[in-house]
């Protein structure tokens, strides 16, 4: 059910955007060709933070950086009771969302879907956004260079929903 | 987190460094050679990808505002708008592709949601007397983009079936109450913040 929900909202929302359109006597095709312009210059612009921002992430997990940093950080989260299964999904979460599904797939396929740790990664990855790349896409479509509090608020929120993700799960389920 | 100082710099600058220092060290530099060449063309590949979907979003939506529907619905979620971002004024351009934004994630549309938080940000930026540097409204809009709005994880989703759970919907529910809570606590965590600074 849920998912046919996901599933029609894109085609719904353009019915209704075209009828509604065309009920109103907007010439439709014209305006889409100028929104659609709009569109590919913003993609266009975007390209080069796209570049700078997987190269650095490809850098560092192909390095092996990434794996030191998870076991670095592994006796921290037994101390505060995040299962260290989960880890290497909550470290590269903020930074790579192709990555972080990566990470899920490789829990998942472990411990087993049904698993605590199974369970806590799938309810993480749902709950949760890649922080790095957001960022730096978002500021760097605008040449914003300074970004004020906002990667310290998303970062402590992030930590902060760690530990409600993991409480809600072992309390549900 | 002023002048000269931007953490992005620091973050990006010391994800290359690290990685390449400790490639050479374990003995991989040579697969980051390979990693960069694979990258770039990486990002290259994505970002023409994200064309196609952002000017057929754009193109959409642009239909929507010509005709008034966009309007109409950003006025009946103003109450929300106003309390998040208070600098953002009455009926500006930005209330809705912030609206839209929100809606496209909601639902799980990430490309379409990336579209509108483009347009977005610059709406944003129009009203900022500094242009280099980030208002509490982008941060709060970022913020909440980056507490995860989505309401169905479909991908999560479609991991558990292939591996073969019993029930793989059976996160929904947990998820979206931690996805609520993680919301609820990015836009506290925003406004405790937001009280620190002046702009």
């Amino acid at each position: 059910m849920l998912e046919l929900i996901s599933l029609s909202i894109v085609p719904f929302m353009v019915l209704l955007i075209l009828i509604h359109g065309y009920v109103k006597g907007i010439n439709v095709y014209d305006a889409f060709i100028d929104g659609a312009l709009d569109g590919l210059k913003t993609a266009v612009k975007l390209i080069p933070n796209l570049i700078a921002i997987f190269i650095a992430i490809g850098i560092f997990r192909g390095s092996q950086a990434l794996d030191m940093l998870i076991s670095l950080f592994s006796p921290i989260a037994d101390l505060v009771g995040i299962p260290e299964e989960v880890l290497p999904l909550i470290l590269i979460r903020p930074l790579s969302g192709s990555g972080a599904l990566a990470a899920v797939k490789d829990i998942i396929s472990h411990y087993g879907p049904d698993s605590f740790p199974g369970i806590v990664a799938a309810v993480m990855m749902g709950s949760s956004e890649t922080i790095f790349y957001t960022t730096t896409l978002y500021y760097g479509s605008v040449g914003i260079k300074d970004y004020g509090h906002t990667l310290k608020a998303a970062l402590i929120s992030y930590v902060i929903s760690i530990f409600i993700t993991v409480f809600i799960c072992g309390l549900f389920l | 987190m002023k002048g000269v100082f931007y953490m992005i710099n620091t973050i990006w600058f010391l994800l290359i460094l690290i990685g390449i220092i400790y490639g050479a060290y374990t003995g991989n530099l040579g697969q980051i050679n390979n990693i960069i060449l694979e990258q770039a063309e990486e990002g290259v590949t994505f970002g023409i990808g994200l064309i196609g979907i952002m000017a057929f979003w754009m193109g959409i939506m642009n239909i929507a505002e010509k005709s008034g529907l966009i309007s109409t619905i950003s006025k009946g979620l103003r109450p929300i708008i106003g309390f998040l971002f208070p600098q953002v004024p009455k009926g500006h351009p930005a209330e809705r592709w912030i609206l839209m934004n929100f809606i496209a994630n909601m639902f799980g549309v990430g490309n379409g949601a990336t579209a509108f938080g483009l347009k977005a940000m610059k709406e944003l930026n129009t009203l900022n007397p500094n242009k280099r540097r980030a208002t509490n409204a982008m941060a709060m809009f970022l913020i909440i983009n980056m507490s995860s709005l989505q309401l169905v994880p479909l991908s999560v989703i479609k991991i558990r079936h292939d591996y073969g759970a019993k029930d793989p919907t059976a996160i929904i529910g947990v998820t979206l109450l931690s996805t609520f809570l993680s919301t609820i606590v990015a836009i506290i965590v925003g406004k405790i913040f937001e009280g620190g600074s002046r702009c």
